[in-house]
């Protein structure tokens, strides 16, 4: 048994490491194929950047252009949103499960805005509140407490009927029901709400900055694109992909720990 | 104090979604005695965790009343503990804290509750394992927790419904001795629903056997087997008579049971 160990962790390492490795490898590959169109000639350079050229042009976003600063402003963004879908989301959940008429008549709505391109809205947003924060704010806050009311009000759904047959059997009350076994048990349902929450918060949030050339990345993306700096405009881009994939990580991680196998 | 226990015509039907009754109880009647140990048992099906959950009072019966000392009773009552039969702990709670869920809601000291719950952790040999949480034990461990969280609240009253169902016969034997131990120990009434007639017979003072549905109390059988007993006991000839006889009744109804289930 002994000397098949070594085979298995080799085994092993590939499972956890294999894919990541392809999947960059796939990366890497498709940003040399582009580098090459684009060197040839092949590719118009007024509409795709060289990746080399775009990667070079990350350093000049930082100093020149404030990227790192056009990042703090989205994050606060982000965070504020999500806070406040959070404040609206986890009642409304909690109201759509409580009240079962209500559940049944609102659920589907909420369900078919989740699937709607809310960011559609911003224009009314922009008439009313105007060319500010509170625009791209609100517009993150109203695509973030959708998720987070649908999950919260499906984990509560979802609480195990054997856990609450428990709290019958001590003689809970219904506030020491709710507090002691539906709260922590909906838990990492409901956080899956709010990782999607801050995920939409997040995308539309850079998606209206771009539309009205106002707040942090978003805006920055915009710049490079009135000033036709392609290459600029993609390494902004990339940028806030990368930005997209660690918060995806995090919240992914956080989401783990709270639900251990 | 007394804690006894008695069932009077319990019946119950249910619904399904489209429409098709389902008797799952016959008017049954059960009484136990102070400090008994009582089993039920019956093929699967035959409506066993209905009378459980109908005797806590998690469901109402359709006829009949549930006697708890001499006062009948609806909804849960505080002298009544219940360990179920699907997973029940808390899966966001360490075991020791499992244990002392109830010592919490009662608004008892944490240094106190910790204690007094690390002794009924002790009590199925859990020690160790205080801050394990349920997801990082086996699922007889996670058994144990539960009956030990039931155990700390100190109930005049044990009832469990298959605690021991989903685990294999070496596991389940050790943890009949265990609970032989501590129920010598705390001396408390109790009704145990199990499918396993070696367990039925080599833990209770009387085994009530029931028929498959609608199921109803046919017969009880006292178990005149020396106490204090540990698993050796299940090689004698008595405990074999007690199977044969408990087999003998049970296997008409499981063959019913069984008929039933072919033509469903
Ligand atoms: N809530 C319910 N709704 C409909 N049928 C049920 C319900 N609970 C139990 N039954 C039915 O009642 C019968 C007895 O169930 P149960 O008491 O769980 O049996 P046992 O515990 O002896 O295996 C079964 O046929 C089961 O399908
Ligand atoms: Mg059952």
């Amino acid at each position: 048994m002994t000397h098949a160990e070594p085979h298995q962790k080799q085994r092993l390492a590939f499972v956890l490491w294999g894919p990541r490795t392809a999947g960059l490898l796939v990366l890497l590959f498709l940003g040399l194929i582009l580098e090459v169109l684009v060197a040839s000639g092949i590719a118009d350079p007024s509409i795709v950047a060289a990746p080399s050229e775009m990667l070079m042009s990350l350093e000049r976003l930082f100093t020149k252009d404030n990227l790192g600063a056009a990042f703090l402003i989205t994050l606060a963004q982000a965070l504020s949103a999500t806070l406040l879908a959070m404040l609206i989301g986890l009642p409304l959940g909690w109201t759509l499960f409580r009240y079962e008429v209500l559940g049944r008549a609102y659920r589907g709505w909420l369900a078919a805005m989740f699937a709607a391109p809310l960011v559609l809205l911003y224009p009314l947003f922009l008439v009313i509140i105007g060319r500010n924060y509170g625009t791209t704010i609100t517009m993150g806050v109203i695509t973030g407490s959708i998720p987070v009311a649908l999950y919260t009000c499906e984990a509560l759904h979802k609480v195990s009927p054997t856990l609450l047959k428990v709290g019958a059997a001590f003689n809970l009350t219904a506030k020491q029901t709710f507090t002691l076994i539906q709260v922590p048990a909906a838990v990492p349902d409901a956080f899956t709400g709010i990782r999607l929450g801050l995920i939409y918060a997040l995308v539309n949030i850079i998606g209206i900055e771009f539309l009205i050339d106002f707040g942090g990345l978003g805006r920055v993306v915009s710049t490079m694109f009135f000033r036709y700096d392609i290459p600029g405009m993609y390494a902004a881009i990339f940028f806030i992909i990368l930005i997209s994939l660690l918060f995806l990580t995090v919240l992914k991680k956080v989401e783990r720990w709270l639900r251990p196998v | 104090m007394t804690a006894t226990l008695e069932v009077r015509n319990v019946s119950k039907t249910f619904e399904s979604d489209n429409g098709d009754r389902i008797q799952a109880l016959a008017p049954a009647n059960l009484g136990v005695k102070q400090g008994e140990f009582l089993s039920i048992i019956g093929p699967s099906g035959c409506g066993k965790s209905t009378l459980f959950n109908i005797i806590g009072g998690m469901i109402p019966p359709d006829s009949g009343e549930v006697i708890v000392n001499g006062v009948s009773v609806s909804g849960p009552h505080k002298d009544i503990g219940m360990v179920f039969q699907e997973e029940s702990t808390f899966p966001w709670r360490t075991v020791l804290d499992n244990v002392a869920f109830s010592l919490e809601v009662a608004g008892m000291e944490k240094k106190e509750r910790l204690e007094k719950a690390r002794h009924f952790v002790e009590l199925v040999g859990l020690t160790g394992f205080e801050h394990h949480f349920p997801h990082q034990l086996s699922g007889g461990m996670r058994q144990r927790t539960a009956i030990a969280r039931t155990l700390a609240s100190e109930p005049r009253i044990l009832l469990m419904d298959e605690p021991f169902g989903a685990l294999d016969e070496q596991t389940r034997l050790l943890l009949g001795d265990k609970l032989l131990k501590i129920c010598d120990a705390l001396k408390q009434t109790t009704m145990l629903i199990t499918h396993n007639i070696t367990e039925a017979v080599q833990l209770s003072d009387r085994v009530a056997v029931m028929s498959y549905r609608p199921g109803t109390i046919m017969r009880t059988i006292d178990i005149e087997l020396p106490r204090p007993r540990d698993s050796e006991l299940i090689s004698t000839d008595k405990f074999a008579a007690y199977v044969g006889q408990i087999w003998e009744d049970l296997r008409t109804e499981a063959d019913r049971g069984m008929k039933a289930v072919g033509e469903a």
